[in-house]
């Protein structure tokens, strides 16, 4: 191909979907002249990790700017795919159209707010983070700052944070791996571990950055196209955004003749642990407003916080199109996350709606044992019924489901062939790698960039502080990976928590470090510290019976975190002395987007 | 005032413009969730309900567009804006 490689990315990319598209077409043809089921699953998830793997391995580099912030070309459309891809976990992939399948209302606070936080990003930290020039999120605090201490207190926070939420993904990878490779949860974590490093060893930031563009376009193909599909093959609409309207009122309509019937604690028990009924409206308001505005005020904060969604923004060529980017990225995460409310909706519908085909409330417990569907995923512990009256007929409150099942199992449910599931299980893979590798990746440049080479060593070469990078990378995998594989917690618990503590310590240190000129070293120092401890020490608390206030849950204390963050971070401010006049001075540079950057490309 | 001071002055007022939008799209719409769920929105869904799955999130992803716009008319003005790229 002529030209550099830049310029040819449309077309580099236009050929890779135009092969996976061509990939899942041979895949049909395969399953129709009789291939199994699980060779299609091996092959989808087997055939695109390698693809992962090949574009990691020719993205390798030796170079720090490279490494760090992938030389700083990244151009604004696919920095926004990049960006999709590490911010859409594989809790968004596979557990969110189940959450709202749940939980309806109440929970859909999570999409207000994950999709909101980005207007925080845009207007109030990204353009200026990426004219400051850093590396990192803690080279921004400690900068702008001053003191090893502030610098240090960011790296903590940051790893606090991100290792929380890698675990998770970690997990997911781990899950998927295990279903499609047919091999032990225990070992399959390891194969997701060594799929996320083969991304990012070699070539950084440069290196996740061209796998996130790729796994954005399987993970996004992966989750549309089943959702149009089922739409159509139900009747429901050929467009289904726009055309449910029926089916959401058919939905509140059974909801009013089901009625909600409450199971006794003696009955749930005999529910295996992890599934749910549906126990709440699902278009209906169904949360009281401070319960949903508090939910979702502390993701759109804990977005604005989170390092390795900010550090995507470090990668643009201009601050222009830093602020571009932030738009492209969310309307690369809206393609998802409007259409995951339209799964939920099909899916609830076909399996409860008496008069469809596929719909079982009110069949007879033993017609509905007797499916196909039902016994796999009965199998595979993600659906369960049980004749609690004892009437013989299943009632709405007699169906139990796995979060997950809503994703993976729908398309068997409304008669998709099996290569749709195979292509399900590659976007989750993609999916759950992408946020992984974007997290391991920013604690690893913090620790090798911030304490390594900034606090312990200065005087390190190039080529040192990159292996130093690399080896960290490994070793923090590593770590996570053994903490996923003794599945302590929930995948989407984590998560949540991730952003209250990501928002508790970092949230106003970086947006005052902006916005507020007298905001000095002092102030930030008890801002991240206090902000930090209070938010989890309210966790803890509440964890262990405490009533809490302000009706501030364990999945929203980043609020009281980060309150407490910024009353310190103003009081101990104003009481020291005002921050000199270089870093004013630095301020001032900082807000206005023309000319060099603070720091120079190589630092 | 220098350039650079008032940059920043308007620059400042165009944050509080975003910011008081977006506290509209994710926050006043649902303190009045329950009621507004009772009248029709767009294709028909309950409004409220219609707002969580698609109008806000699509209402952000126009805001930030039009905010980093309305920026660069803003940096164009006082010759702060950079050259070429995209």
């Amino acid at each position: 191909m002529k030209g550099n490689f830049i310029d040819n990315l449309p077309k580099v990319y236009g050929i890779y979907t135009g092969g996976f598209l061509a990939f899942i077409i041979i895949m049909s043809i395969a399953e129709q002249m009789g291939m199994t089921a699980k060779t299609i699953g091996i092959c989808f998830v087997a055939f695109t990790v390698a693809i992962y793997a090949i574009i990691g391995y020719l993205s390798r580099t030796a170079q720090a700017d490279a490494y760090y912030v992938a030389g700083r070309q990244v151009p604004t459309v696919f920095n926004g795919m990049a960006t999709a891809a590490d911010w859409m976990s594989g809790a968004s992939f596979v557990a969110m159209a189940g959450g709202i399948y749940f939980k309806g209302y109440g929970y859909m606070a999570l999409l207000v707010g994950w999709t909101g936080g980005y207007v925080l990003v845009a207007s109030l930290l990204a353009p200026y983070l990426r004219k400051f020039g850093c590396y990192t999120v803690p080279d921004f605090i400690g900068t702008r700052y001053g003191g090893n201490l502030s610098r240090f207190l960011a790296v903590v926070v940051l790893t606090v944070a991100s290792f929380t939420y890698v675990t998770a993904q970690i997990n997911a990878t781990g899950t998927i791996a295990s279903v499609a490779l047919d091999i032990d949860f225990k070992y399959a974590v390891y194969v997701g571990l060594v799929s996320i490093l083969l991304c990012s060893m070699l070539g950084g930031m440069r290196g996740v950055t061209w796998t996130q563009v790729a796994q954005y376009i399987v993970l996004i193909i992966a989750y549309l196209l089943p959702v149009f599909w089922i739409s159509n093959k139900m009747g429901a609409g050929f467009f289904p955004h726009f055309m449910l309207a029926d089916e959401v009122s058919r939905i509140a309509e059974l909801e009013a003749q089901f009625g909600f019937v409450k199971n006794s604690a003696e009955n749930l028990k005999e529910v295996p642990k992890g599934l749910a009924g549906i126990t709440k409206a699902h278009s209906a308001v169904n949360a009281t407003p401070w319960a949903f505005i508090s939910l979702a005020l502390a993701m759109m904060m804990g977005t604005a916080s989170l390092p390795h969604v900010m550090m995507r923004y470090f990668t643009t060529p201009s601050v222009k199109a830093a602020r571009k980017s932030v738009g492209w990225s969310l309307f690369f995460i809206f393609l998802l996350y409007s259409s995951a409310p339209m799964l939920a909706t099909l899916s609830k519908l076909s399996l409860i709606d008496p008069t469809l085909p596929t719909g079982i409330i009110g069949k007879s417990i033993s017609e509905v044992q007797a499916i196909d569907w039902y016994q796999n995923w009965n199998q595979a512990n993600l659906m369960f019924v049980s004749d609690f009256n004892g009437n013989g007929t299943l009632e709405l409150n007699e169906f139990f489901m796995g979060g997950k099942a809503v994703v993976l199992a729908t398309p068997e449910i409304a008669g998709l062939p099996y290569v749709i599931s195979g292509l399900v299980a590659a976007g989750g893979m993609a999916a759950a790698m992408s946020t992984a590798d974007g997290l391991i990746l920013a604690i690893a440049n913090a620790i090798s960039h911030d304490v390594y080479y900034k606090i312990i060593d200065p005087k390190a070469e190039t080529a040192k502080r990159l292996v130093v990078a690399r080896v960290l990378l490994v070793v923090i995998g590593f770590a996570g990976a053994t903490i996923a594989a003794m599945e302590i917690q929930g995948i989407l618990g984590s998560v949540i928590w991730a952003f209250d503590f990501a928002m508790s310590g970092l949230f106003f240190p970086l947006v005052l470090g902006v916005w507020w000129k007298r905001a000095n070293r002092e102030g930030a120092i008890a801002g991240m510290a206090l902000g930090l401890i209070s938010g989890a020490g309210y966790l803890i608390w509440v964890r262990n019976g405490g009533s809490g206030f302000l009706g501030i849950t364990q999945l929203t204390f980043g609020i009281f975190g980060s309150a407490v963050s910024l009353v310190a971070m103003v009081v101990v401010s104003l009481m020291t002395s005002a921050p000199n006049a270089a870093t004013q001075k630095m301020v001032d540079e900082v807000r206005v987007p023309s000319g060099k950057s603070i720091l120079g490309k190589q630092h | 005032m220098s350039k650079q001071e008032q940059h920043w002055e308007k620059s400042r007022g165009l944050l509080f413009m975003t910011l008081a939008i977006w506290f509209v799209f994710s926050i006043g719409i649902f303190l009045f969730g329950a009621e507004m769920n009772e009248v029709t929105g767009p294709f028909g869904y309950p409004l409220t309900y219609w707002f969580t799955c698609q109008g806000s999130l699509g209402a952000f992803v126009i805001l930030i567009f039009w905010f980093a716009n309305r920026q660069e008319k803003i940096d164009e003005e006082f010759g702060f804006s950079e050259r070429g790229d995209d």
